[in-house]
This record gives C-alpha cells, sequence and structure tokens, in this order.
C-alpha cells in the first residue's frame, strides 16, 4: 500500500516513513541540480523563489518544450543525487523536507528532519507522466537542466530510500 | 546534404527514444528473476518508461546525453567533406524537434551553449576504410553513467587478474550512481587514450553478443557474472542484476604497460546506425 502525502510535508510526515516504503507524493516539487543549490545557499531566504519550509527538491534537469502558453516538461527522471552531499546538510538546515533523487545519499543529515525519496534513474518519460504541470521556471541564465523548476506532480510514486530514522536502502 | 542531415536527427530520434530490442529483452528476463519488491518496482518502472518512450516517441531518459558519433568512412564516398557539418547540423535540429536536452557547457563559466553543440562537441569520432560507404553509430551518451569510466594503468605483471580486481572494484564503488542494470564496456591495450575509445566503441555491440576470440568471450562471461554477485541491483537497491553484460575489445599493447579503460552504459542503452551509399541512399537501424 502507497502512503499518500501533500507537500509541504512536516515534520511528524517524515517521521511517519520508513525505508522500502512507496510514497504517491502531490503537490509542488522544486528542481534543482548542482548551479541552482549554489545559488539557493548564497541568497538570503526571503530572495529565494520558493518556501524552503516543508519543501521537496527535486534532484533533476528536464527535457521541456516551450509551448505558446508556457512550458511543457516532456521527460523528468532524477539526476544522480551523490553531487549534491556538499550542499545536503544546509540545504535541510533550511527546513526542507524531502529530497527526491537516485543513487542516494549520506543518510546522516536526514536524521530527525527528513527523508530520501527515490525514483527510478533514466525512467524519464514516466516520471514525466507525474508532472500536472509547470506552475513557474527560476534562474533560466543557468541553463534549461540547471534552472529551478516549480511543478505541480499528482501521485508521483517513491520509495522511501533513505528514512529519517539512520535507515538507507543503498548497498 | 539535407536529406543526410534528416536521416541523422532520425537516427537521434530513434537513439533516445526508443531503447533497442536486446536490451528491452535482457530487462524483461532480469525482471522475471528478481523477486525482491523493491528491485521490482525499479524494473517495473524502467520497462514502462520504454513503452511510453516508444509510444510517445519522446526521450526515455532526460539526460539525453552528449552526442557522440563513431564513423567509419569509406575514403571513396564522394560525401566526406560534408560529414562534420551535416552532424553538427542534425544535433541543433534534433536538439529543437526531438526534443534533447542542451547539455553542452563551457569548462570556464558552466554556460549552457543551448544547442548541444560546442567547442569538441558533438563528439565524434573518425576511422577510414576502404570502400566508397560511410558507417555511423549515433551514440547519445548520458553523465550519470559516464561519470563512473575510469582508467587503470596496471603493471603487465598485474595482467587480467588486476583487469578482474580494478573493473570490480570500480563498479562496487559507483553502486547506484550509474542507474544500474549497466552495461560494462572494457578496453584492454593500445595506450591510456585508445583503451577508453575500446571501452566506449564495445557498448555499441548487442547485449549477448561475445568477443570473437573465445578466451576474451570467457572472461566477458567470468566478469558479469562477478559483477552480479555483488549484489548491488537496480539503482543500487539490491538485487541480482547490476550488470546486463560485459564487453572487451582489446588492442596490442607495449611491453611495460596494461592499460585498462572501463566506461559505464546505463540502462537507457542508445544506440542507431546509419549507412550512406555513394549515390546518396541512406538506411538507418538499431
Amino acid at each position: 500500500m502507497a502512503v499518500k502525502l501533500r507537500t509541504p510535508l512536516s515534520r511528524e510526515d517524515v517521521l511517519k516513513l520508513r525505508a522500502g516504503d512507496i510514497v504517491h507524493l502531490s503537490g509542488e516539487i522544486v528542481t534543482a541540480r548542482d548551479s541552482a543549490h549554489r545559488r539557493i545557499l548564497s541568497l538570503p531566504r526571503e530572495e529565494l523563489p520558493f518556501n524552503p519550509e516543508g519543501a521537496v527538491i527535486y534532484h533533476c534537469g528536464p527535457v521541456v518544450r516551450k509551448k505558446p502558453d508556457g512550458w511543457e516538461i516532456v521527460s523528468a527522471g532524477p539526476t544522480t543525487s551523490s553531487r549534491m552531499n556538499r550542499y545536503l546538510d544546509r540545504i535541510l538546515g533550511l527546513g526542507v523536507r524531502g529530497i527526491i533523487g537516485k543513487g542516494g545519499m549520506n543518510p546522516e543529515p536526514f536524521r530527525g528532519r527528513a527523508v530520501y525519496l527515490a525514483f527510478t534513474g533514466g525512467a524519464g518519460s514516466l516520471a514525466a507522466e507525474s508532472v500536472k504541470r509547470v506552475k513557474a521556471v527560476h534562474w533560466l541564465d543557468l541553463g534549461v537542466p540547471e534552472a529551478l523548476w516549480v511543478l505541480e506532480v499528482r501521485d508521483f510514486p517513491l520509495i522511501v530510500a533513505i528514512d529519517a530514522h539512520g535507515e538507507s536502502l543503498y548497498k | 546534404m539535407s536529406l543526410l542531415v534528416e536521416a541523422l536527427v532520425e537516427a537521434i530520434r530513434l537513439a533516445v527514444t526508443r531503447i533497442p530490442d536486446d536490451t528491452v529483452e535482457a530487462l524483461k528476463r532480469a525482471y522475471e528473476e528478481e523477486n525482491s519488491r523493491i528491485a521490482r518496482f525499479n524494473l517495473e518502472n524502467i520497462l514502462r518508461a520504454i513503452e511510453i518512450g516508444r509510444e510517445r516517441s519522446i526521450p526515455v531518459c532526460q539526460d539525453t546525453g552528449t552526442m557522440t558519433f563513431f564513423i567509419r568512412a569509406g575514403i571513396e564516398s564522394p560525401f566526406l567533406k560534408e560529414l562534420e557539418g551535416a552532424i553538427i547540423e542534425a544535433v541543433r535540429k534534433a536538439t529543437l524537434e526531438v526534443p534533447l536536452r542542451p547539455n553542452a557547457v563551457d569548462v570556464l563559466g558552466g554556460r549552457n551553449s543551448g544547442d548541444n553543440t560546442g567547442k569538441g562537441v558533438p563528439i565524434i569520432h573518425w576511422e577510414l576504410d576502404k570502400g566508397d560507404e560511410v558507417e555511423i553509430a549515433v551514440f547519445p551518451k548520458g553523465g550519470g553513467s559516464e561519470n563512473c569510466s575510469a582508467l587503470a594503468m596496471l603493471t603487465p605483471g598485474e595482467g587480467w587478474e588486476g583487469v578482474r580486481r580494478f573493473v570490480v572494484e570500480r563498479v562496487r564503488a559507483c553502486g547506484g550512481k550509474p542507474c544500474p542494470p549497466v552495461i560494462i564496456g572494457i578496453g584492454v591495450g593500445g595506450g591510456a587514450d585508445y583503451s577508453l575509445k575500446l571501452a566506449k566503441r564495445a557498448l555499441l555491440r548487442k547485449i549477448g553478443e561475445r568477443n570473437p576470440d573465445k578466451e576474451i568471450a570467457k572472461i566477458e562471461e567470468e566478469l558479469l557474472e562477478e559483477i552480479n554477485a555483488l549484489g548491488i541491483g537496480p539503482m543500487g537497491m539490491g538485487g541480482k542484476t547490476t550488470a546486463l553484460d560485459v564487453k572487451i575489445e582489446v588492442a596490442h599493447r607495449h611491453p611495460a604497460s596494461f592499460p585498462v579503460g572501463l566506461v559505464v552504459q546505463c540502462w537507457a542503452n542508445r544506440r542507431a546506425f546509419l549507412r550512406l551509399k555513394p549515390n546518396g541512399r541512406v538506411e538507418v537501424w538499431q
């Protein structure tokens, strides 16, 4: 049975989850990769284009298509999260409660406050089916893959790969 | 010229939207063998993503990679002068039309060129041959698996035992990062640069297609077994299938050196081929 969750996530939401649980996530998520992480951490909190409290960050650089009335997400699987390990503790310190990615991260910073949710790497065409619309895009000067895409997702199927109790599925 | 560009765009589209049949079969076999719920969750997602890519003609993986081309050019082909320009134009067109993710950024400022071209990109490997036909392999190479590539300059005394240790250790260290189940390309001999090129080109072979040399074929099979015994599994969350295949290519080496190039390919095993006849006819296949 999948656990249904909606963003923003509370501390209670994440403490209930255990490694191996399937989660269907709905609501707003924000993509960020290497450059966006550096920019998030270089700015004062009030200048961030999203509210980090309870937020879920998706390690993803999508394939997009420009439409007359906005953007379409064509393919949007996760990128390798371990590249973002160096920013993890400070990112979670902003109040971020969930990271979506693939390949795993250092488990320690998640303890007591956040979870790592894995999606299948490479399955970008399937992930895009959960994206209902692009709510906004920021920092396109970083390039399409590195920009901050604010996405609305519905029932995004994810697996709790690192929980807030120190458990990890990675071998 | 424009026909050649169109055919190249089609080959790029084929490579990124359609995972080849031999790979799909291998993934289905892996799915049948796994009994862990989590390994099956990942393999099910992989197989569905492949179906969606085919049905909707969209890139299966959002990382459409660095566009890489291996050309075997017959020196009597009338098209040699046009090839490089046609490839660059095709990459620009494919970026808009398929679409592809713009993945070429400059090394100093990290600025994105926006169209997958730039200094040295797309990457084109040339090899001259006899005859009047040109064969081009289209190979979009994703970054996550590419980051697990490595070079070892072993001593000749370490030899093939050293190759085994190096490859298995590297695959273990990479865990789920390169999106397993992976395909492992290994190049032995030739020098530092050439061993890596051999390793990458080896990945163009079909799953199950062994090196024609029986002894090398045996090492491929043994390494495959050893890698799968690691238990890394689909996406690094445990399971029986870590690699779908191991491909080894060799060249003679300097007596003092034993270079080993290792290139990892994720399950999104993208490739397409194109043949250009002297009369301008083009065939595209996978």
